[in-house]
C-alpha cells in the first residue's frame, strides 16, 4: 500500500516536470510577466473608445456581464442545474426536519447572530449593487447573501428559511435575465444588447444593463446557494 | 517562474484524488486541482507593475499599465462552476454515508 503511494507520488512529480518544461521550452508560451495585451484579445477591452461604449470602470464585468454575456447565462444555468441536483439527491420539501446541531445555542448567540445578518445582508447587497465600478459583484455578493442566512441555520437550531420563497425569487430573477436578452433583441439587433444609455464612466447608474444584469445574477445567485444550505442542513423524517 | 508552483499544486491534487479513498478527502484534492488551474490561469495575465482592470480617476487607460482581465473574468466563471460541482460531489458523498455509514470507498467495498 505504501508503495503503490510513493510511485503514484512519483508519477504526479513527473507529470508536473513535463508540463513545466514543455511551457518552459515553448516560445509561443509567454515569460510571467511580461505580457504584451495588445498581442492579445485583451487589447481590444482596454481600448479607450470600447470602454466609454461599454460604460463600465470595471473591465472584468465588462467582460463577465457585456461581452461574454450569454456565457454568463449558461454559467448561472450550470449553477441552477447544480443546485437542482443537489436538491433531487438530498430531498427539498417544507415538511423536512432541520438536523439537529450538537450544541444548544443560548439567547445571546441567537439575537447577535440576527443583528450580523444584517450587516452581512448589507455588505452583499453593497457589493452587487457597485459590481461595474469595484471589484465585486453578483457572484461574490450573492454568495455573501448565503453566507448570511448560513449563518442563520449555524446560530439557531430552529431557523428555517421560506424555501420556496427562494424557489421563487431564482425563478424570476433568472426569467429577467433571457427577457432582459431578448429585449436587446427586439430594441437594438442581437440577444443580451445593451439597449439603455451608456452614461458616465464610473457613475452608480452608468454602463446600461450591466448592474441589472448583476443584481439579478445576485439575486438568483444567493437564493441558489441559500437553498443549497437549506437541502444540506434539513432531512426526511425518520418514520 | 512562479505560476510553475500552481502547476504542481494541481499535479498534488491529482496525486490527493489517485491516493485517497475517503469521499470527503477526494473532494477536497479535487478543490486542491481546480485551485492551482484557476492560480494558473490567473497567472498567465500577469504584467510586471500592472494594476487591477478597473478604472478610476488616476488609473486611466494609457496613464498605468493594467494585468490582463479575461483571464480574471474566466476564472470567475470556474470558480462558480466549482461550486456547483462540489455541492454536488458533497451531496452524492452525503447520499453515499446514509446508505453505507461510511465515507470510505473501501469498507463500503467489502460491505457488499
Amino acid at each position: 500500500m505504501k508503495l503503490k503511494n510513493l510511485l503514484a507520488l512519483f508519477v504526479a512529480l513527473l507529470l508536473s516536470l513535463s508540463i513545466i518544461l514543455a511551457l518552459s521550452n515553448n516560445t509561443l508560451f509567454p515569460s510571467f510577466g511580461n505580457v504584451d495585451l495588445n498581442d492579445r484579445v485583451s487589447g481590444e477591452y482596454l481600448d479607450q473608445t470600447n470602454i466609454d461604449d461599454v460604460g463600465a470602470a470595471n473591465i472584468v464585468t465588462a467582460i463577465v456581464v457585456a461581452y461574454r454575456g450569454f456565457d454568463t447565462l449558461g454559467e448561472v444555468t450550470v449553477l441552477f442545474v447544480s443546485a437542482l441536483g443537489v436538491a433531487l439527491l438530498l430531498g427539498s420539501s417544507a415538511k423536512q426536519k432541520r438536523l439537529e446541531l450538537d450544541f444548544k445555542p443560548n439567547f445571546m448567540l441567537r439575537v447577535g447572530s440576527r443583528a450580523l445578518f444584517g450587516i452581512i445582508l448589507l455588505v452583499g447587497l453593497y457589493i452587487i449593487l457597485h459590481g461595474h465600478l469595484t471589484p465585486g459583484g453578483g457572484f461574490p455578493g450573492g454568495t455573501m447573501i448565503a453566507s448570511a442566512i448560513l449563518l442563520l441555520y449555524l446560530a439557531d437550531d430552529r431557523f428555517r428559511a421560506k424555501i420556496k420563497g427562494f424557489k421563487i425569487l431564482e425563478g424570476v430573477a433568472g426569467s429577467l435575465y433571457v427577457i432582459i436578452g431578448l429585449l436587446g433583441l427586439l430594441l437594438a439587433t442581437y440577444f443580451l444588447q445593451n439597449f439603455l444609455p451608456s452614461g458616465t464612466l464610473g457613475d452608480l447608474l452608468s454602463a446600461g444593463i450591466i448592474p441589472i444584469i448583476y443584481i439579478l445574477i445576485g439575486l438568483k445567485v444567493g437564493s441558489e446557494i441559500s437553498g443549497i444550505i437549506d437541502n444540506f442542513l434539513t432531512e426526511e423524517e425518520s418514520a | 517562474m512562479i505560476q510553475y508552483a500552481a502547476i504542481v499544486l494541481f499535479v498534488l491534487g491529482l496525486y490527493g484524488l489517485v491516493i485517497n479513498r475517503n469521499l470527503i478527502k477526494m473532494i477536497v484534492s479535487l478543490n486542491v486541482m481546480e485551485i492551482g488551474l484557476n492560480l494558473f490561469i490567473i497567472s498567465i495575465g500577469f504584467v510586471y507593475d500592472g494594476v487591477a482592470p478597473i478604472i478610476t480617476s488616476t488609473n486611466t487607460v494609457g496613464a498605468v499599465l493594467f494585468v490582463d482581465p479575461l483571464p480574471q473574468a474566466l476564472v470567475l466563471t470556474a470558480i462558480v462552476i466549482g461550486v456547483g460541482t462540489t455541492a454536488l460531489a458533497l451531496a452524492i458523498a452525503k447520499g453515499f454515508y446514509t446508505r453505507y455509514n461510511t465515507y470510505d470507498l473501501s469498507k463500503a467495498e467489502e460491505d457488499l
